[in-house]
């Protein structure tokens, strides 16, 4: 991107920040690192629809945060006698009202922090403890490998939809059974990805120089070999968001997952189903959204796997 | 002398191979299979805080619940329950259903038709479609073509099907009257045709019944299109990728020094070595839509395993709910499995060894 021969006439502090941060022999830990990240966001921020997902993401989260500020009306009270059912662009009520008479867009605004925090959940759950079976079970090799990958396969091997609604039905519905039932589902592929990137490093040069030290195996599992796995790891969690949160709506919209009045959007489907031939727009608006953030977290795994990956960029 | 002893015990070599490959298979099939059973068993039995009262009901005197306790072997240590329930299982028995009364194997094998053939029109359309398209995608890479397949496949990645289905039935329905209401057969037709093997369309075709056959037709062809979306989404993804890997082969260019067409090449000799690994993705997404259904039969009131189940789950019917997840669970891990020893059949790289 810069020609050291050739330095372009930009201004001076920009240009040396630039240097200081591709240069080739860093002076310290931090500054390699800060420049790996330049480097990682140049090519990620040339990719136009990845940074079209970061932005819709972006957004989610502060809207999530700022709901009650957004929010022009309240997202469980509605007006029953006067505000029933009006259609979008009716004035106040920007996409309209559902059958108890509550502002759609403010059910939508506040609604995010249900999805949002579906999705966090679930990546806090599964992420690390596919991240820890994985590492053991490449790292320890042997039995241990052989059992904890069996394990991990059977569960590979299982609908993923089918098993979270019969674990919902027996735990009961709601969100919290919905978020549990999503994360022992999910976290196969990440043992899988961990374990493969460890039978990646483990035979390497810098894990046997640590293990002459005198690290113990935890410390090198935990501290020389899950670092290594964290970028896939965060690219393939991101992938796996939109199908999360399509799951989680699957389930609210069969009745399994939140349950009314809170807004969850999947929910909220089901609920304006039975409008759907004259106000259709109650069941329309949640499902926009659902779209639109699932869109958002998919362009954004495919622009973070690109811009960590460029091997396989394009592909 | 010499050859033949060494050919011999090559000839020995392979097919010891080729047994313990079969052996792990089977091995790998039955604990998948087992570890099925163990899940369920642990969501119908250890989840539920007591399940004899989820059984009577909590009202129940406590003569009765001891009864029932004993009747059912809840009593017994738990692995002891587990072995009983396996042996239950492996025969079939999955209990009866409250909702129908009737035996829950007998309900399910009644409407799986219903579901494999929904999700095989499914497939025919998403690999129809999705195939041709990732191709094209692969071959004009970086092109308008390429983008709009990209669009498309994340678009089906993204939006919710019970949703698309609603907004599809209200519009090519209800609005334009273009496909039939929800259900697999109209009114006038559902109590006197009578299904031999329970696919719509087969049956309709074999007994020549033309006007079923269309009626049938415009029932399946929307939540059919839907599931199909769904799965083009995958496939054309996947070919794209597969294709892109097989054209920047050199093989590749030895056809084009050759002098072959570009439509020789790309359609010939690409495609027919990037099949290998996509008969594994066709398969896998086929064993997808049969789980991925549920949603769609319960939106288009489809009467598969999937509204089934959701049926089910609102009136609390664990047998049936569990017995349609290990049905779903074992059909799923079967194609999972077949299509894995498929594409080791298939790519003679994968036979060696």
């Amino acid at each position: 991107m810069t020609d050291p021969s050739s330095p372009a006439p930009s201004t001076a502090p920009n240009e040396s920040w630039r240097e200081w941060l591709l240069t080739a022999e860093p002076r310290s830990r931090n500054q390699a690192r800060l420049g790996r990240a330049y480097v990682t966001w140049r090519r990620f921020s040339e990719n136009r629809l990845a940074v079209t997902g970061l932005l819709i993401i972006v957004a989610l989260i502060l809207v999530a945060f700022f709901a009650d500020l957004l929010a022009p009306h309240s997202a469980t009270v509605g007006d029953l006698a006067g505000a029933r059912l009006l259609p979008p662009g009716s004035p106040g009520f920007l996409l309209g009202t559902d059958d108890q008479g509550r502002d759609i867009l403010s059910r939508l605004l506040v609604g995010s922090r249900i999805t949002l925090a579906v999705v966090a959940l679930v990546a806090i759950i599964a992420a690390p403890v596919g991240l820890l079976i994985g590492t053991v079970s490449g790292f320890a090799g042997g039995y241990v490998d052989a059992v904890l990958m069996r394990i991990t396969d059977i569960f590979l091997a299982f609908p993923k939809l089918i098993l979270a609604l019969a674990f919902v039905a027996a735990l009961g519905p709601g969100i919290e059974n919905a978020v549990i039932a999503i994360a022992l589902t999910s976290w196969p592929p990440y043992a899988r990805l961990a374990r493969a990137e460890t039978l990646g490093v483990r035979n390497s040069d810098y894990i046997a120089a640590v293990h002459l030290m005198g690290a113990s195996p935890t410390r090198i599992v935990i501290r020389h070999i899950m670092p290594m796995c964290l970028s896939s790891l965060i690219v393939r969690v991101t992938l796996d968001m939109a199908g999360i949160i399509l799951t989680a709506a699957g389930l609210g919209f069969l009745g399994l997952g939140a349950q009314p009045p809170l807004p969850e959007w999947g929910t909220m489907i089901a609920s304006g189903r039975r409008f759907i031939l004259d106000q259709w727009w109650v069941a329309t608006m949640p499902g926009i959204a659902i779209l639109i953030v699932s869109l958002g977290f998919n362009l954004l795994g495919d622009g973070l796997r690109d811009a960590l990956d460029p091997r396989g960029a394009g592909r | 002398m010499f050859h033949s002893s060494a050919k011999q015990t090559a000839g020995l070599r392979r097919a010891r191979g080729i047994m313990v490959n079969i052996g792990r298979f089977v091995v790998m099939l039955a604990t998948t299979y087992l570890g099925l059973l163990a899940v369920t068993f642990f969501i119908g039995r250890v989840v539920p805080i007591d399940p004899v009262l989820a059984i009577v009901g909590d009202r129940a005197p406590a003569s009765v619940v001891e009864r029932v306790r004993e009747e059912m072997g809840f009593n017994l240590p738990l692995w002891r329950q587990f072995v009983l329930y396996l042996q239950q299982a492996l025969t079939g028995d999955f209990g009866t259903s409250v909702l129908t009364t009737n035996p829950v194997l007998e309900d399910i094998v009644r409407v799986f038709p219903a579901t494999l053939e929904l999700a095989t029109v499914g497939t025919l359309i998403g690999a129809g479609l999705g195939v041709p398209l990732g191709v094209i995608a692969a071959v004009r890479r970086g092109s308008i073509a390429d983008q709009i397949v990209r669009i498309v496949g994340l678009i089906g990645y993204s939006v919710p099907i019970f949703w698309l289905g609603l907004l599809s039935l209200l519009l090519l329905y209800a609005k334009l009257k273009w496909v039939a209401y929800p259900g697999r057969l109209d009114i006038a037709y559902e109590y006197t045709f009578t299904p031999i093997t329970g696919l719509y369309l087969i049956d309709a075709a074999w007994t020549r019944q033309w006007d079923v056959l269309w009626d049938a037709f415009r029932h399946i062809i929307l939540p059919g299109a839907l599931l199909g979306y769904f799965s083009l989404a995958y496939i054309s993804r996947m070919t794209r990728s597969f294709m892109l890997n097989e054209l920047g082969q050199e093989y590749i260019v030895a056809a084009r020094a050759k002098g072959l067409s570009e439509r020789r090449i790309v359609w010939f000799h690409a495609l027919r070595n990037a099949a290998v690994p996509l008969v594994t993705v066709i398969a896998l997404s086929y064993a997808g839509l049969l789980e991925g259904s549920v949603l769609t039969e319960t939106v288009f009131s489809w009467p598969g395993i999937g509204l089934y189940i959701t049926n089910s789950l609102q009136n609390a019917d664990m047998n049936a709910v569990l017995g349609g997840t290990i049905v779903i669970g074992s059909v799923f891990i079967t194609i999972n499995m077949l299509s894995d020893l498929l594409y080791r059949l298939l790519d003679p790289r994968t036979r060696a060894r």
